[in-house]
């Protein structure tokens, strides 16, 4: 026998609410796009006349576009390096200290309280960085240069305010500390609990439990939140502003006095007194840190999506 | 029989003393490690109170605590290691460490809520709050001027962001199919990545080229400066929330013969609002402290400015820079300012954060478990 007929698509009726609704929905959507693409086209539009811009044009000794954002490059991603080797052990410690470590009850607390760190805003963390920070830290790079000195890191002269790149970084890993431990907080407690009682049951001490269990399970959760938390380093501005005492130059040393500033840095130091083909030059330059942020944050994106197809939470 | 023997003969084999716990046999007792804990604090502390009397210093707290640490970590390694083992030895190791962890980050946290308040306290006077900068120099002068752009600024671009960034929240979750949907939540997260102060070259590109002027500055441009940076953030929020609302709601909604449109206003966002309101406060919290985006757009004045389309406009965190990094020759007095204009902000952030979480337990709809 042949089957019914299909019955003709019922269409629901079409409302003027609807219409104008939705439509209202998708333009706003459809707005942030824009956005984005406006973003990128006046950034461009405005840093084009940078790339020809006269060799006199420049700050220092820079001949062109190039060589002056050379050492800006170098510090920007220098500086978010150094705070991101020291914020993702400890990050990736708190972290496992609140979803395993401490008590059920306490856990959401104690997350708060580093949430807490996430809401100062940067430029009084720039404040504390000057007034507290740098001075306390000193003595200590004092001794460091004499001790360690044959370290190309810590090679001297020691900075005598205590205004360094390590200052800076030691800031900035603390201001990058509360997304990286959110991020693998998240990712820690999703293990499934199917994997760390079988650990634990065949015998495994708590700290091989995680080893076995919830660190492989967490890994591409802690890059992808290591990556975000480097993509916030990369722009922060007012912290490297305020602490650091600026110089052109490409130097691994991270207690002299004389360090490569960053991107964004230069820019708002820069900016106020900026005019004609100055405004452009550090329009461009900001067009390169939006480059190298856009290419740090689709990469963690990517990790994060590729992750989902594997992982067994869901 | 035999199951009666077997216990008579077991204590026969040891005579004297109470009888070992198999159970606890090879551990460190159960408060072993808050002991030694104590005990090496008490040990570097002693060490440290010596050295400073000794040598006539401070005392020095943070490397006594510090250091305090670092020894028990070695000696509750070595005690767990000639009592439980290796494996054992290590995982007290890894909870010491873990630990640490911890409280390395509570330090900064302390620290800056300390100097904040201790150095913003002189200042916090009735004359920060009611006064600008015009014509002061050296002491007195206040913030009036700054609060209030800061309170405009911020006002303009939450108009700005609250209805775009809920209405691509809803379209999101609500309507979105297709590439559209996906390209939408993918420039979101890439959003999200904006540096804040390219953002604050984006707005004066923007004005900069519509207006003609290549040196503008004015509010409203410090406000879409900041809509950039708060808008991917109200979507994020208020789309995990909009997910929340179960689908029976809406089928129930249809069923009843109710437009999409008016389920979405009558049904979905009063189960959600609580949620909402909170998301949108929160992004509030996070863009008022921006300073890097104001500096270059909005600029700095130390006069009272209205008016968000014309003339520079100063904001609480650019007075705290620029009191700081500006000072003029009675260097006391700027400094005193800029912590109590840090003071300030930190205080609109929290009181924000409060706020938040009341709404989100006011609100919150009722559910019937």
């Amino acid at each position: 026998m042949t089957t019914a007929p299909a019955a003709p698509a019922i269409k629901a009726k079409q409302r003027p609410g609807d219409r104008v609704f939705s439509t209202a929905t998708v333009v706003s959507g459809s707005l942030i796009l824009v956005t984005l693409a406006a973003v990128a086209i006046f950034l461009v539009a405005q840093a084009l006349p940078a790339f020809t811009a006269e060799p006199t044009a420049f700050k220092g000794d820079a001949e062109n576009f190039w060589q002056y954002v050379g050492p800006l490059v170098f510090g920007t991603i220098w500086a978010a390096a150094l705070a991101l080797l020291m914020a993702v052990p400890v990050a990736i410690g708190i972290a496992l200290f609140i979803s395993h470590y401490a008590p059920r009850r306490l856990a959401q607390a104690l997350g708060y309280v580093i949430d807490l760190l996430a809401a100062v805003p940067s430029v009084v963390f720039g404040l504390w960085g000057i007034t507290v920070l740098a001075p306390a830290v000193q003595p200590f790079y004092t001794s460091l240069t004499e001790w360690f000195g044959w370290f190309p890191l810590f090679a001297g002269p020691v900075s005598g305010t205590g205004r360094t790149i390590l200052t800076v970084a030691i800031v900035l890993a603390v201001m990058i500390l509360p997304i990286i431990t959110a991020l693998s907080r998240e990712v820690f407690l999703q293990t499934p609990v199917l994997h760390e009682e079988a650990a634990l049951a065949l015998g495994a001490t708590r700290w091989e439990m995680i080893k076995l269990a919830v660190l492989p399970f967490g890994r591409p959760g802690i890059i992808s939140a290591s990556m975000l938390g480097l993509g916030r380093a990369l722009g922060e501005t007012m912290v490297v502003a305020m602490v650091l005492s600026p110089a052109a130059v490409i130097s691994f040393a991270v207690l002299q006095s004389q360090n490569p500033t960053t991107i964004a840095a230069n820019i708002a130091l820069n900016f106020p007194e900026a005019h004609d083909i100055g405004v452009n030059i550090l329009i461009a330059t900001g067009l390169i840190l939006f480059v190298i942020t856009l290419a740090v944050n689709m990469l963690a994106r990517y990790i994060v999506e590729r992750r989902k197809e594997f992982s067994g939470a869901n | 029989m035999s199951l009666t023997v077997t216990p008579q003969q077991a204590p026969t084999g040891r005579s004297t003393g109470p009888i070992a716990n198999t159970l606890t046999a090879g551990k460190l007792p159960r408060f072993a490690a808050l002991w030694v804990l104590l005990g090496c604090l008490a040990v570097t502390t002693a060490f440290f109170v010596i050295l400073a009397v000794a040598s006539e210093t401070g005392f020095n707290i943070a490397a006594a605590v510090f250091l305090g640490v670092v020894l028990y970590g070695v000696v509750i390694w070595v005690l767990s290691r000639v009592v439980e083992g290796t494996r054992k030895a290590k995982d007290r190791l890894v909870t010491a460490l873990v630990s640490t962890a911890f409280t390395i980050a509570l330090l900064p946290l302390i620290s800056v809520a300390y100097t904040t308040i201790a150095n913003g306290v002189p200042r916090f006077d009735l004359q920060f709050f009611s006064e600008s900068m015009r014509n002061v120099v050296g002491a007195g002068g206040g913030a009036l001027h700054a609060i209030m752009g800061t309170l405009l600024i911020t006002g303009m671009a939450a108009l700005i962001s609250v209805p775009v960034g809920l209405l691509t929240a809803i379209y999101l979750v609500e309507y979105g199919r297709g590439k559209l949907k996906h390209g939408i939540t993918f420039f979101v997260d890439v959003m999200t990545g904006i540096p804040s102060i390219v953002a604050g070259l984006f707005a004066f590109a923007l004005f900069a080229l519509f207006t003609g002027d290549p040196g503008i500055r004015m509010g409203f441009g410090g406000a879409v400066a900041l809509s950039v940076l708060m808008i991917p953030v109200v979507v994020r929020s208020s789309e995990e929330m909009l997910k929340l609302v179960p689908n029976e709601l809406r089928e129930a909604s249809y069923a009843l013969g109710v437009p999409k449109w008016l389920t979405i206003v009558k049904v979905v966002l009063p189960t959600s609002i609580a949620g909402i309101i909170t998301g949108v406060m929160i992004a509030i919290a996070r863009v008022i402290g921006e300073t890097a985006p104001l500096l270059i757009i909005a600029g700095f004045t130390t006069s009272m400015n209205y008016n968000l389309f014309e003339g520079r406009m100063m904001t609480l965190p650019v007075f705290v820079y620029t009191q700081y990094m500006n000072q003029g020759t009675d260097v006391q007095a700027y400094i005193d300012r800029a912590w109590a204009g840090a003071l300030t902000l930190i205080l609109i952030v929290a009181l924000l954060n409060v706020i938040a979480r009341i709404v989100s337990k006011l609100f919150s709809p009722k559910t019937g478990r």
